[in-house]
């Protein structure tokens, strides 16, 4: 439960136990290169972590939860070409699994239950 | 990857020689505690609070009192708890027996020893012996320390029953845990994985909280999926009413892999056997969480709502997915929970397997299988825990372990058992069942996984196995996420049904060059 540290200071921005914002409604571009960046390792945000964070975003808007891996693979595949429509290519990008790490630099809820 | 010591495996014989006993490796504070909030939902008390800036969280008002009152009820509501509480002679045949004992050697984690946490509470308090001569009886008084200790250590048990095989006694430890986390829920000491996903299906239907519109949206691209891959026009119908089947299935074929490769297996094999099928939005869930925290009464909820979907969408039988606790819980338990299902189809087993149907419709040869579609791999079989000792399949002793491997062995050319202490109701868990698959308790999924990794690592080694098939969405979330640990790929972990998805020459199904597709429909 600390707060989120951005350029090493005290955001006063809420995480919860997981590391996730607890304010979802909180987000902000900025919010997702600090939660990367204080992440364990760091993330570098790039161009191609942040074309899934955007999708996931529009999604979430769209259907209040972070979408299937599929349905996140196949829009990336439609997106940016089929040879990265594959979950491969997602976890070279987050290693700790496209639904929860991305989620987390997306400032959606974590994805729960048996996966 | 880990700052813990990964436990060795060789693969030499399949099966890992037991440790040396130790103290401590695993004490710890538990997992994530419950939010008073999560806990309203699932009506336990929530009179305890977060100390201030820290993750932890006071106990309830008059704590000690509720938790011996919470352990009194259970004791008389269930005479099996009172039994198994009375009737351990130590006589040791299940301490070695514990998948996590194995991978951790932590004193605690022999299942006697994790049951003793609440026996000598129990003693204490419930037995002459114990109310005047404790230290004669081991019986301790319950202190906070206590607590601590069952939280931990009741987090350290994924209820497989492995060590219930080997009790002379027959002493089921699950249920003992089951009843240390229901007390541990009425004193402010939940566990926040559970709580917070029960509440999920209470208000939306599922485990994951995927609302009406994502699911309508993520059936409907996998259906796009299938006509990409096959040409054929393979449905998965939602919320049809006056469909014969209503599928229940863990919500993780929905989202993950490989799940949902094995959900596109269902979809497939009912479409080419013209089984008019459905699943529910309202009772989109199989997993069933609340046996792993021992409440009858959030197990009975998420069971009604299966019991009401099938009744407003008017279908004849219920079906479950490959989802271990949600076949045991169906197979063992629906019935008293939610029954009588008196409205179905009385000519069909209440409920039933999707291998059941499956299963029959290979022996038939109803389904045109190319078993050379699955030659680029060599298949092993999982047993999972709740289906391998909870359960039942077909109308034959054994079915569960043989109906799994029929089904791989009539779809795929090559097959190979391991260790046979390591299978069927030997079978070791996965090592994140019961309530276990959470982040916050990766150490010990880890290292429970161990014995079942030995046994892989020896057909692999030896006997060219390259994946290994399960029937239970959290054997196949663990195992994908620890596997790597051990020198393993994700990939190798692939459901049952997406071998026979992978096999099934549907009617009308064309070669992959000669469909026809618009590219924009898809990639």
């Amino acid at each position: 439960m600390a707060n989120l540290l951005i350029d090493g200071n005290d955001s006063g921005i809420e995480l919860d136990e997981e590391g996730y914002l607890v304010d979802l409604s909180s987000w902000t571009p900025e919010i997702a290169n600090a939660l990367a960046e204080t992440d364990e390792p760091p993330v570098d945000l790039s161009e191609q972590h942040w074309a899934i964070i955007t999708f996931l975003r529009e999604y979430y808007e769209e259907y209040q939860i972070a979408p299937a891996v599929r349905v996140l693979t196949k829009a990336v595949g439609k997106k940016m070409g089929r040879k990265y429509g594959n979950s491969k290519y997602l976890y070279s990008l987050f290693p700790y699994g496209p639904g929860k790490q991305a989620c987390k630099y997306a400032g959606l809820p974590k994805p729960t239950g048996c996966v | 990857m880990a700052d813990y010591e990964i436990p060795k495996v060789t693969g030499e014989t399949g099966k890992l020689a037991v440790p040396a006993v130790e103290h401590d490796t695993m004490k710890g504070t538990g997992p994530w505690i419950s939010k008073p909030h999560f806990q309203k939902e699932m009506h336990f008390p929530t009179d305890f609070e977060q100390i201030g800036g820290t993750t932890k969280y006071t106990l309830v008002d008059n704590w000690k009192e509720r938790a011996l009152d919470k352990l009194d009820d259970l004791r008389t509501r269930y005479r099996s708890l009172q039994v198994y509480l009375d009737i351990c002679v130590k006589c040791g045949a299940c301490t070695d027996k514990c998948h996590y004992f194995i991978g951790t050697a932590d004193a605690k984690n022999m299942p006697v020893a994790r049951q003793d946490l609440l026996r000598k509470v129990y003693r204490r308090y419930f037995t002459f012996a114990g109310k005047y001569f404790p230290k004669l009886v081991g019986a301790v008084d319950l202190t906070e320390d206590v607590v601590d200790d069952w939280y931990n250590y009741y987090h350290q048990c994924s209820q497989c029953r492995r060590c219930s095989v080997f009790c002379p006694y027959g002493i089921d430890t699950a249920e003992i845990s089951m009843a240390a986390r229901e007390i541990l829920d009425h004193i402010g000491r939940g566990q926040k994985y559970c709580t917070e996903i029960m509440g999920k299906v209470h208000k939306i239907g599922n485990n994951l909280g995927l609302p009406q519109a994502a699911l309508a949206d993520t059936l409907e691209g996998l259906e796009e999926d299938v006509e990409w891959e096959t040409g054929a026009k393979v449905k998965f119908p939602l919320d049809k009413k006056g469909a014969d089947i209503l599928l229940i299935t863990p919500s993780a074929d929905f989202f993950a892999e490989p799940h949902v490769d094995g959900l596109m297996g269902y979809a497939k094999v009912f479409h080419q056997a013209g089984l008019d099928w459905t699943l529910s939005s309202y009772a989109s869930e199989g997993a069933n969480f609340g046996m792993f925290i021992g409440s009858y009464e959030n197990m009975r909820r998420i069971a009604l709502r299966i019991r009401k979907a099938a009744q407003d969408l008017g279908v004849k039988r219920i079906v479950f997915g490959e989802c271990g606790h949600a076949w045991r819980v169906a197979y063992s338990f629906l019935n008293t929970l939610a029954g009588p299902f008196d409205f179905l189809d009385p000519k069909y087993p209440v409920p039933q397997h999707v291998l059941e149907i499956t299963w029959p419709l290979l022996q038939a040869g109803k389904l045109n299988i190319d078993k050379t579609r699955n030659d680029d791999k060599t298949l092993t079989f999982h047993d999972s825990c709740n289906i391998a000792r909870g359960t039942r399949m077909g109308d034959k002793p054994g079915g569960q372990f043989d109906i799994p491997r029929n089904v791989i062995k009539a779809v795929c050319n090559n097959y190979v058992d391991m260790n046979q202490d390591t299978t069927h109701d030997a079978t070791f868990c996965c090592g994140g069942g019961g309530g276990i698959l959470t982040d916050d308790l990766m150490e010990i999924r880890v290292k429970g996984a161990a014995p079942r990794m030995e046994a892989l690592k020896n057909v692999t080694e030896n006997q060219g196995v390259t994946h290994m098939a399960a029937i239970c969405a959290i054997c196949k979330s663990q195992f994908t996420k620890v596997i790597p640990y051990y020198g393993f790929t994700m990939d190798q972990i692939v459901s049952v049904h997406q071998l026979v998805s992978n096999a099934l020459i549907l009617e009308g199904q064309l070669e992959y060059e000669k469909i026809e597709r618009d590219e924009d429909d898809f990639y």
